[in-house]
């Protein structure tokens, strides 16, 4: 298990609450979960707060959202301290969660964090102009298409030292970035065209 | 090889209509109501006849599991949650399933739920598979449009389906952790019994189950469960997704056979091993939590639960990490560690104090920083762990380091050897007892 604080006081702002459209949306999410049981909810509803402060949980949301569930705030902040996508610091606007799980490493994940050291920096450390942070993750799931990168929704997968830099470069300017196979490769199928169901019309 | 007539997911790759409509043209909820009119029983007993054991890694028979619910309700509602928390390393099928053929999922949903009478099912994905549930959701919304599930369905059963995620925790893919996590709780895993068969979710009967064990039940049905018996070795039935990752030429995902030699699916599929067969080092054959096989042993290994069996290792979720002769093993194996160490609940002591122990261990004895003494002081900690823990993650972290140890001791060895031939001006650590 990792150690996990919240952020220094100086970095915190002193408030939060939900704007409208999101409060709709919680409503709606507690409304999932049968009655008495609206604690279902704090994950999505935590996650929605943190797309709405930039990618990161300060403690003040995470409060609101322990009010908004009639939770005790001790409760809300184990969960968000829990579960590691919870980013519990400011992050860039593009945060790249990088594998670094043996899968992706024995196809050369070691070169793509050797990468984000040089060009973005430390783990968790937002880039000058704010757009970049990274992280290294474990597995995500894709290891078929190893190694493999998720910059804040999308996977980046079959990545190269080259295709990578250009993404974060391309994401850092502003340009339209493709996700999936970085490769010519459909998804998850071998390269080269799929070895099976070629006789599967539709 | 297994034909295409015989696949379950015809839409594996994505190369097609994900959508209702599509999902039609390749069969999905086709006579999902003369299904169901078969009754409970039938469902639950063609379940068990098929031979059907969980795709989530344990390999439990899933008609058997199904049978364990209530029969009749006492009052508490009954709960069906569908494990998409995939993170075990190396293991990406689900992922598939929910953004390529999410309706075969949302019928076996159904299906489900009617045999074991639960008017509520919960799928729980992962907090990273953003796309896939958004895919998944859109499935359920088309379902629910056409009245397929829903309070008031064309079937005559009620029945709700609600997606749910996660925020990236590996723990959270064992179940009653999952139920814990559903609660909008920390994902610790509770001690069993009781089972959730008794008191799962909100303290109600439940199941769990694995996305693809779901996802195959109306096919099953459909064709019968001689169809899918019939399919593999006895008690390693049916069809099952592979995928094939590390040094493999071309690594996908495929769906073959159960009992598929492992060389016939590297070779077929994945291009063969990185520089041919004779460069294969091992195998992790089910995911990271299995112990590894060296490659002298992969000649013949057969890719089922009792084929991975014979060689000390489990089928797990079936995905396998290949590793060829320029692999550093164990460092690739000290890297595994260090993911159990990061995952770690922190509930149990063995657990959350002895895999960071074990990651520290094997990094020296990666360097050969280490003494060969070490080596059955590791074997014995990894025992202390296996077994001694709330929830199988303690096992399922001890068992690839002692695969380790059981199969490649002298390349440890080796190595510790080779670092203090050289001098160095630090004394070599000790581990603490």
């Amino acid at each position: 298990m990792a150690v996990r604080r919240l952020a220094p006081p100086e970095l915190q702002p002193t408030e939060f609450s939900f704007t409208p459209e999101n409060l709709d949306w919680a409503k709606n999410q507690i409304v999932k979960y049968p009655e008495g049981r609206q604690q279902s909810a704090i994950i999505p509803i935590l996650w929605r707060a943190q797309e709405q402060a930039d990618g990161w949980l300060p403690q003040k949301a995470i409060e609101h959202v322990a009010d908004l569930l009639g939770m005790a705030k001790i409760r809300a902040l184990e969960v968000a301290t829990f579960y590691t996508m919870f980013n519990l610091e400011p992050v860039g606007k593009f945060h790249v969660q990088l594998c670094g799980t043996t899968p992706c490493v024995l196809r050369g994940a070691d070169k793509l964090i050797k990468l984000c050291h040089e060009k973005i920096g430390e783990q968790m450390h937002v880039s000058a102009d704010g757009k970049l942070s990274w992280v290294e993750v474990e597995c995500l799931g894709a290891c078929v298409n190893a190694p493999v990168a998720q910059i804040n929704v999308d996977y980046y997968e079959d990545l190269t030292p080259a295709t990578f830099t250009k993404i974060l470069d391309d994401l850092a300017a502003g340009k339209e970035v493709k996700p999936g196979p970085q490769i010519d490769r459909q998804l998850s199928a071998p390269v080269g065209g799929p070895t099976t169901l070629k006789t599967v019309k539709a | 090889m297994l034909e295409d007539k015989d696949r379950i997911f015809k839409n594996l790759y994505g190369l097609h209509d994900w959508g209702l409509n599509g999902a039609r043209t390749r069969g999905a909820w086709d006579g999902t109501k003369a299904i169901l009119e078969k009754g409970r029983d039938w469902i639950i007993n063609e379940v068990k006849a098929s031979g059907l054991r969980g795709r989530g890694g344990a390999g439990f028979p899933t008609g058997l599991k199904w049978s364990f619910m209530p029969k009749q309700s006492d009052g508490r509602p009954h709960y069906l949650v569908v494990n998409a928390d995939e993170s075990e390393p190396g293991t990406c099928k689900d992922r598939e399933i929910m953004r390529h053929d999410p309706h075969l999922l949302v019928e076996g949903c159904l299906i489900a739920a009617f045999a074991m009478n639960a008017d509520t099912c919960y799928v729980y994905v992962r907090g990273e598979f953003v796309r896939e549930r958004e895919r998944l959701q859109a499935a359920v919304d088309q379902a629910y449009a056409a009245k397929l599930i829903g309070k008031d369905n064309l079937h005559g059963f009620p029945f709700d389906l609600v997606v749910h995620h996660g925020a990236g925790a590996y723990i959270c893919g064992e179940e009653t952790a999952l139920l814990e996590s559903l609660e909008g709780k920390k994902g610790q895993p509770r001690l069993k019994p009781p089972f959730p068969a008794n008191v799962g979710l909100y303290g109600c009967p439940t199941t769990v189950n694995n996305v693809e064990s779901i996802a195959v039940v109306p096919d099953i049905l459909r064709r019968g469960a001689a169809w899918f018996a019939g399919i593999g070795r006895p008690n390693n039935t049916g069809t099952k997704l592979f995928c094939i990752s590390g040094h493999v030429q071309k690594p996908c995902n495929v769906e073959e056979a159960m009992g598929i030699p492992l060389r016939e699916l590297l070779d077929k599929h994945a291009g063969g091993v990185r520089g041919g067969w004779n460069n294969l080092l091992a195998v992790i054959p089910g995911g990271s939590s299995m112990p590894l096989i060296p490659a002298h042993q992969c000649d013949s290994l057969l890719m089922d639960f009792d084929g991975c069996r014979e060689f000390k290792s489990a089928l797990g979720t079936a995905a396998v990490i290949v590793m060829d002769k320029s692999t550093d093993i164990i460092a690739a194996m000290a890297r595994i560690s260090y993911f159990y160490k990061h995952e770690s609940c922190g509930q149990c002591t063995p657990c959350r104090e002895g895999m960071g122990w074990m990651w520290r261990v094997l990094t020296r004895m990666a360097e050969g920083r280490a003494h060969k003494r070490e080596i059955d002081m590791l074997m014995e900690v990894t025992t202390q762990i296996e077994g001694h823990t709330i929830c199988a993650f303690g096992d399922g972290a001890a068992w690839p380091v002692q695969g380790l140890l059981r199969h490649f001791r002298h390349e440890i060895e080796q190595r510790i050897d080779l670092y203090s031939a050289n001098p160095h001006p630090d004394p070599v650590p000790v581990a603490a007892e």
